[in-house]
């Protein structure tokens, strides 16, 4: 069982929902995820967050879910860590 | 619940907190008025008929209704699908089925509900009074100063909630739009009164 343990995403998203909601919905996909988000550039309408996501088993689809339902979108992802279970004989 | 905070969460989103607030104070307001300045001008005409005193203040109430929906609703339609369509632009990308698309078909909906239901409530409110003495429900005071009353109290209290938007005295907020109610009777007496 291969699981996703950290994920490092490059995310463009409008001001609303802010930094702090937006990382709440991130944090509510899963069970014990753990999220960071920071602001890395401001415009006018739009800012750009490098979003760390650390949990026991990230779901990436639900997480680029909540993104676009926020009306982000996921420019890249830069950091990925995973892990794989014991192997089975 | 889940729908009120889904509310909430939209709202928060195209920030239109302060638009809902302001329709309701405003719309709520004209109703409290109009209704006011009816029943005074007929309490000056020394009418005494309640079926055709309470049916001129509902087809009054009605329309403030109707015109507090179909107003907001035009013009909040064409501003948040201007608001999403600057969005698109700077986001580069459809935003339809975010929560944003869903902002821009709904707020306008909630914001035309709160514009329109506020008169209309409220003037229902002041004119109670008159149904009740229709219905022969015994009444303190005449059916028509009670509705008078009625409506300087609810004046008074969007002054009231006005004040603690503003975070300003709630009493002097208060009395202040108690007063344009007692001018705007002064200018019915003036024009209508023996």
């Amino acid at each position: 069982m291969v699981s996703v343990k950290r994920l490092v995403l490059d995310v463009l998203k409008p001001h609303h929902p802010n930094a702090l909601e937006f990382a709440r919905i991130l944090a509510g996909v899963g069970k014990n995820y753990h999220v960071t988000v920071t602001v890395s550039e401001v415009d006018e309408k739009t800012e750009t967050l490098q979003v760390i996501i650390e949990g026991p088993a990230i779901d990436f689809d639900a997480i680029q879910d909540a993104i676009s339902d926020q009306g982000g979108s996921l420019h890249s992802v830069d950091e990925v860590e995973v892990h794989s279970g014991p192997k089975q004989e | 619940m889940k729908l009120f905070s889904q509310v909430r969460f939209l709202l928060q989103i195209t920030r239109t907190h302060g638009i809902v607030r302001r329709y309701f104070v405003v719309n709520g307001f004209d109703g409290a008025l109009t209704m006011s300045g009816i029943i005074i001008g007929f309490l000056f005409s020394a009418a005494d008929n309640l079926t055709i005193i309470i049916n001129a203040c509902l087809g009054a109430a009605v329309a403030l209704g109707m015109s507090g929906l179909s107003s907001a609703y035009i013009s909040e339609v064409a501003e948040r699908r201007r608001e999403l369509q600057k969005l698109q632009e700077a986001m580069v990308t459809d935003l339809q089925e975010s929560a944003h698309g869903e902002a821009a078909r709904w707020v306008p909906m909630l914001i035309a509900l709160v514009n329109g239901l506020a008169p209309l409530l409220i003037s229902i409110l002041i004119i109670t009074p008159l149904w009740l003495a229709k219905l022969n429900v015994p009444l303190p005071f005449p059916p028509l100063y009670m509705s008078i009353a009625v409506a300087l109290v609810l004046i008074f209290f969007l002054g009231v909630f006005l004040g603690r938007i503003a975070n300003i005295s709630w009493l002097r907020s208060g009395l202040q739009t108690l007063l344009v109610a007692i001018i705007t009777a002064g200018l019915i007496y003036l024009l209508v009164g023996d």
